[in-house]
């Protein structure tokens, strides 16, 4: 069997991952992909646990963990293709409207 | 057996999702997501959440990824360009800061980082894993799944409002903007 830290050390590495990605990039697209990296090693910590405590309502959070994610890329997007119209660009850095 | 399956998944995993914040070009960010979420489902596969694991290949690998792909092709994004000193510093600040979140990460976990206990007898053997997170989720947490319902629909909604654009342009300015302006209706 899988020991417990394998899988947690896994959806450590995986949050650290998502992280970095949005530390480091400037397309608000990949930032995205990288705030759903995330999201997915929540969700690999909830599946874990749920398995080792032997109940299945870890397994019915990811459920509702994936709505919202759903949820939250759909807004997302239609928002970076609105800036994407006002602006001409995707780039988070190029984005600054609010500075004075 | 299940060991090795899962540390071959896991290295897929984690080698795919860092070639998703590598990689210069966003669509084969993309798909190396989809191929993480892919490895991602079997390793849930082998933690005996099938439901799971199938709703992650057809939810997040399907729908979600599509969208992206779809906004991406939209926006018509080649390469990304990159450049200049301050990126470099903030790109530095950025592993530093990841490696440090790493370190303690480590620093606490490093008393458990013995194996810990392995998992206890699967309990939806007897039934089978769907059926019951069918039940548990049409019984306990009936209330929390209409809810459900209703986010999804404030989103739908939000997403109309937001990709129809704005109606009261002047004339002269609407004629460009307005081979855009259609398509969005569609995002």
């Amino acid at each position: 069997m899988i020991p417990l830290s394998w899988l947690l050390l896994l959806s450590a590495l995986l949050f650290t991952i998502g992280v970095v990605g949005v530390l480091v990039r400037r397309n608000a697209l990949v930032i995205f992909m990288s705030i759903e990296l995330m999201l997915n090693a929540a969700n690999l910590a909830f599946v874990t646990f749920s398995r080792f405590l032997n109940t299945l309502d870890g397994q019915i959070f990811v459920f509702f963990v994936m709505t919202v994610a759903a949820a939250e890329v759909a807004i997302g997007l239609a928002i970076i293709v609105n800036v994407f119209r006002l602006k001409e660009t995707v780039y988070v850095d190029e984005i600054n409207l609010l500075k004075g | 057996m299940i060991p090795l399956l899962f540390v071959a998944f896991a290295a897929v995993l984690l080698v795919s999702s860092l070639l998703v914040i590598l990689h210069r070009n966003p669509v084969t960010s993309a798909l190396f997501l989809v191929l993480a979420f892919c490895a991602l489902a079997a390793i849930y596969l082998l933690l005996h959440a099938e439901f799971i694991g199938l709703v992650q290949v057809v939810v997040y690998a399907g729908a979600i990824m599509v969208l992206f792909l779809f906004v991406i092709m939209y926006l018509n994004l080649g390469h990304d360009v990159e450049g200049g000193v301050t990126l470099l510093l903030r790109r530095g600040l950025g592993w530093l800061l990841g490696a440090a979140l790493v370190a303690e990460g480590v620093l606490l976990l490093r008393r458990g980082l013995a194996p810990g206990p392995t998992a206890p007898p699967d309990p939806a053997a007897v039934a089978g894993n769907t059926q019951q997170v069918g039940l548990l989720l049409y019984s306990r947490y009936l209330f929390p799944f209409e809810i459900t319902s209703v986010l999804l629909l404030v989103a739908m909604i939000g997403v109309i409002v937001i990709a129809r654009g704005r109606r009261e342009t002047p004339p002269a300015a609407a004629a460009p903007a307005d081979e855009a302006g259609s398509p969005g209706e569609d995002a």
